[in-house]
């Protein structure tokens, strides 16, 4: 027993470095599976506090620029109501009930990261605003990402530019679909891969959100077609897409809030319960 | 020895101020960032209180990872680096490194520059090795951990020389 306790103490340095080596190990670990670590992240309030406060002051730098945006956004979707046949008719509502499948939660990013691996971006509208985990995220130009954990007052949101990220994406044109992933070299390209060489594609088509993803409602903006390439393996093509968006500079975010969601997952849990 | 704790509490919150407001914003061509947050690590008293040094590291990097959302790979390579900074001390300043009273803070030697470039190295490659966890990303990895280094030597060494307690 004294040994035991004279070897404690004379290794006391080396056990709690191992023991903090273990425990930072495991936090790494965990952060590379999907969303598991629930404190250590910016969306706490200590860490979003900060951020915000931040962002307060950055924020006059870029209203000139913020304006701009929210004009032409207002532009495009005055243009798009006066097209309407009849302009005092309102869009007409989805489901038979009369229930919106789509809200939309307006929030602000304090804190945007581009330039490792895994980018997230934190936003100040949290858990109490409604904002849960897997709800996706666009602006006025295009898509943003997707929530991953959210705290009181503030939200972590994946960013399309994590190599993590994997988000189900069409061209628009002829509605072949495949993933949109980043492979971490640019902040203004992502690439879009397994795509079925029977899909004609061509340099400046546009890409959109899928029709098969929860996450996103179909038809949002991603980008246009750069470059194509066929994979030497799966003889799939890979595209290279240009963003629509500046993911370095990003003001306003919407958060998309799908409402009929938990119900699809839920079905299709059902589902592959059913089948086993 | 009590302003000495409170010149680290000090050291502890500017650096790591300093780091999230403004090294993190730097972006250099879109990827480098200087870590000279590390400065805390580097320029703790050589005497002083190894499991205080551990401890602090640890929750240094522990913050740093909440900032940046990077699950624990700051936490990981700052204390890796403060548990074997007795041994880059030998190495740089030759065995009896514990009875002379080695001042970092100071002009600059071969030794002391050593000893900063081998922590900066060190700390440097877990860091990026441990972000990316995906080995075909080693190029990228390596050339990050290049770029980055050279950055933060040259950021450690300009404050080294800007807090320089002026005593003649």
């Amino acid at each position: 027993m004294q040994q035991i306790f004279n070897f404690i103490l004379k290794n006391s340095n080396r056990l709690l470095f191992l023991l903090l080596l273990v425990v930072s190990l495991s936090l790494t670990i965990q952060s590379h599976s999907y969303h598991k670590s629930k404190v250590i992240s910016s969306a706490n309030f200590f860490t979003g506090g900060i951020y915000e406060k931040v962002n307060n002051i950055n924020e006059y730098f870029g209203l000139r620029a913020q304006n701009e945006e929210l004009a032409k956004e207002n532009a495009r979707l005055k243009s798009l109501l006066f097209n309407l046949k009849d302009t005092t008719k309102l869009p007409e509502i989805d489901t038979i009930k009369g229930v919106k499948k789509t809200d939309i939660i307006v929030s602000k990013v304090i804190h945007n990261s581009y330039s490792v691996f895994e980018n997230y971006l934190t936003i100040n509208n949290g858990s109490s605003s409604g904002i849960k985990p897997n709800m996706g995220v666009i602006n006025s130009a295009g898509i943003v990402g997707i929530v991953d954990k959210t705290s009181k007052n503030y939200a972590t949101v994946i960013s399309i530019l994590n190599v993590k990220s994997q988000i189900n994406a069409k061209i628009k044109k002829s509605n072949h679909f495949g993933s949109l992933i980043w492979n971490g070299k640019s902040t203004g390209f992502v690439q879009l891969i397994d795509v079925p060489r029977l899909a004609s594609v061509r340099k400046g088509d546009t890409i959109v959100t899928g029709d098969q993803s929860v996450i996103f409602p179909p038809n949002i903006g991603i980008g246009t077609i750069e470059n194509v390439y066929t994979e030497e393996e799966t003889n799939y093509y890979t595209l290279n897409i240009r963003l629509f968006n500046d993911m370095t500079n990003l003001g306003h975010v919407y958060v998309l809030k799908n409402k009929d969601a938990e119900e699809i997952l839920n079905l299709e849990k059902q589902s592959k319960k059913d089948e086993q | 020895m009590n302003s000495n704790v409170i010149g680290n509490i000090a050291r502890f919150i500017l650096l790591l101020a300093a780091q999230i407001l403004i090294f993190n914003r730097i972006e250099l061509f879109g990827f480098i960032n200087p870590f000279p947050y590390i400065l805390f690590i580097i320029l703790f008293p050589v005497n002083g209180n190894k499991t205080g040094l551990l401890l602090s590291s640890f929750f240094l990097g522990l913050l740093m990872d909440m900032f940046c959302n990077s699950g624990g790979v700051h936490a990981a390579s700052c204390i890796i680096l403060a548990y074997y900074r007795p041994a880059i001390f030998k190495f740089s300043f030759g065995l009896s490194y514990e009875y002379q009273t080695v001042k970092l803070n100071d002009s600059l030697t071969p030794e002391r520059f050593s000893f900063i470039l081998i922590a900066v190295v060190l700390h440097h490659s877990i860091l990026f090795l441990l972000e990316v966890f995906k080995l075909s990303f080693l190029w990228d990895i390596l050339l990050r951990t290049l770029l980055s280094t050279i950055f933060t030597l040259i950021t450690c060494i300009i404050i080294i020389y800007i807090i320089k307690p002026s005593k003649r």
